[in-house]
This record gives C-alpha cells, sequence and structure tokens, in this order.
C-alpha cells in the first residue's frame, strides 16, 4: 500500500509577512491538504489564489455564521477568492484560528480545479466554502495573502499535505 | 518521508453504554490531531457532543457553530465564551431511525503548542426519517497547555454500544 497524507513542506513564520506561498509543488499526488493555525498584526480575512489565476479564474460559495446569525456569499469570474469570510477570522490571538483547505485532482490537467475549505475562529466565526478554479492547468504554487494591511504574525504555522489515491 | 495520519487508539462501546469516550496518554509526538467518530446516545431526540481536554473544568472554552435541524426551516448560529466544556454539535439520541450513528470530525491543530488551541469540528446525523442534523462548529480551548487527553460525553446518559472513536496524529516531518 502507498504511502499516503505525506507532508511536503512547512512553513513556520520567523518574521511577519502579508502572504505565503508554496511553489514548486510536486505533481505526484492526487489531492493537496493545506492545514493553516495562523494569527496576525490586524483582524483580516484572506485570499486564495494559485499559479492559474487570472484577472478572472477564480468563483466561489461561502456558508458562513458568527454565532448570531447565518449566511452565504458568492463570487464569481473573480482574480482572487476571499477564503476566510467576512467575519474577519484571522485573529490577533495566537492559536485562535485554524482552517484546513482540501485541493482536488490537482494536477490533472483536463478539469477545472476545486477546492474545499473549513475556517475557524470561536471569538469570530466559522466558515465553509467552495472555490473553482477555472483552469485545466496544473496547480504548482498556492498562495495565502492578507487581506489589507496586515500581516501573518510570526509563530503562524502553514503545512502542506499530499494525498495518493494509488 | 514520513509517514503519518496514524492511528494513534480506538475506542468502541460496549454494552451497557458509556458515559464518555476518553483518549489519555495521548503522545506529544505529532504535529496535529484528527478524531473521527460514529455515535449515538440514549435519550431525547438529539444529544449535545461536549469535548473537554486534559480534565479541564474550568471556564476556558468558547465555540460558534452552524446547524441545520431537519425540522426547522431556519438554519441556526449559536455561541458561547467561558464555558467549562466544549458544545461542538447535536448527534442521535434515542428517537432516531435503530442502528443508525452520527459521522463526525475533529481536527486539532498544533495540538502540544503554547498558545490557544483551535479546532474544527464537522458533524452528520442522518436517519432517512424526521430528524437530522448536520453542524459545522468552530471550537476554542484556551490554555498553553499541550493536549494529552481527551474526552467526548453527551449532555446526557451515556454513548450507546457500538458508538466508536479513532485518534489519528498527523506529522508535518
Amino acid at each position: 500500500m502507498p504511502k499516503t497524507y505525506e507532508p511536503i513542506s512547512t512553513q513556520t513564520l520567523s518574521s511577519a509577512v502579508t502572504g505565503v506561498t508554496f511553489t514548486s509543488i510536486p505533481q505526484t499526488y492526487t489531492d493537496l491538504v493545506l492545514v493553516i493555525n495562523a494569527s496576525a498584526s490586524t483582524a483580516a480575512n484572506a485570499w486564495l489564489s494559485t499559479n492559474l489565476t487570472d484577472v478572472s479564474s477564480l468563483s466561489g460559495t461561502r456558508l458562513y455564521a458568527d454565532g448570531t446569525g447565518a449566511g452565504t456569499a458568492r463570487t464569481s469570474s473573480g482574480n482572487d477568492f476571499v477564503v476566510f469570510t467576512a467575519y474577519d477570522q484571522v485573529t490577533t490571538t495566537a492559536g485562535n484560528f485554524n482552517a484546513v483547505l482540501n485541493f482536488m485532482s490537482y494536477a490533472n490537467t483536463t478539469t477545472n480545479k476545486t477546492i474545499i475549505t473549513r475556517s475557524n475562529n470561536a471569538s469570530a466565526g466559522v466558515c465553509a466554502a467552495v472555490c473553482m478554479e477555472r483552469k485545466t492547468g496544473a496547480i504548482t504554487s498556492i498562495t495565502i495573502d492578507m487581506v489589507g494591511t496586515g500581516t501573518y504574525s510570526i509563530g503562524s504555522t502553514f503545512t502542506l499535505y499530499g494525498i495518493k489515491a494509488a | 518521508m514520513a509517514n503519518t495520519y496514524i492511528p494513534i487508539a480506538t475506542v468502541t462501546v460496549g454494552s451497557g453504554g458509556s458515559s464518555s469516550i476518553d483518549f489519555t496518554s495521548i503522545p506529544g509526538t505529532y504535529t496535529d490531531l484528527c478524531l473521527l467518530t460514529s455515535i449515538r446516545g440514549n435519550q431525547d431526540n438529539g444529544i449535545i457532543y461536549y469535548v473537554r481536554f486534559n480534565s479541564d473544568g474550568g471556564n476556558n472554552y468558547s465555540y460558534r457553530y452552524i446547524l441545520k435541524d431537519s425540522s426547522d426551516p431556519t438554519v441556526v448560529s449559536s455561541s458561547g465564551s467561558a464555558q467549562n466544556k466544549l458544545l461542538l454539535g447535536i448527534v442521535g439520541g434515542a428517537t432516531p431511525t435503530a442502528s443508525t450513528f452520527s459521522n463526525d470530525m475533529l481536527y486539532i491543530p498544533n495540538y502540544t503548542s503554547s498558545n490557544n488551541k483551535s479546532l474544527s469540528f464537522d458533524s452528520t446525523m442522518e436517519n432517512n426519517s424526521t430528524m437530522q442534523w448536520m453542524s459545522l462548529a468552530a471550537g476554542l480551548w484556551s490554555s498553553s497547555s499541550a493536549i494529552t487527553s481527551i474526552s467526548i460525553f453527551p449532555n446526557t446518559n451515556v454513548w450507546i454500544q457500538h458508538s466508536s472513536a479513532t485518534l489519528y496524529g498527523i506529522k508535518n516531518s
């Protein structure tokens, strides 16, 4: 049986940055999982983009709730996707935010790419989202940028795993 | 390259049920923890799924969730802070179709960190009848301690026989 759910790369921030990028992602897996446990200089959301992203290639739908109400939001034909709702989920307290992003069949070169995300902050809100990269190329890099002027704080962790189907 | 998603322990509830499912002496050698449960209580329509870490009964837990109950046309969102246990969702109790259990996933990144522990919880209870639930929850344990034990317990009575839980460890290197 092949090994699966293998760690590809971890970035533990030693300095504050406005975004985190994984490059040269090996094409030898079936799916990818990105696990984030982060905080920021100011509460904010985050943008997802890949090497395939152009001015109108991303669309997606978010389901979210903040403890008092729930809602949905949609983005179409965008050049980025706000992946962590409208609740400024990436807050300033270390450890209080996490997200898990699943990239399905990221290496195939015949179909558009689908990304499913779950993001959590018990003081801000909970969100599930689906995003589509309307491109048939392979994903070789992934970027998670802060929305606005904030930065990810020192100690934030971003880990990319690869999952093999066979 | 490291193999990961390693099973740490599985608990299956036996005859007579159990008031909690407990994982103790969790090794600190992984990066994240993932707990998968298939579970059900034995009273009322639905049962609250509670969690405590390291037997901490202090007011150190908070949550926000979104929940859909098939009997209610609206989606419910709720929150709590400074709780003495972590409320994550609702699973079936005595009423749902027999031999039907929930499916739940609790994911805890950086469980040995000295920062607060935030977690993700997804749950569904489908039983081809009139009562179903699905929920997504964000949870937080405000503690600098590494998680060394996890207890999941219902708000009333017991988890019934055949409820099961498996804890996995995930390494980033």
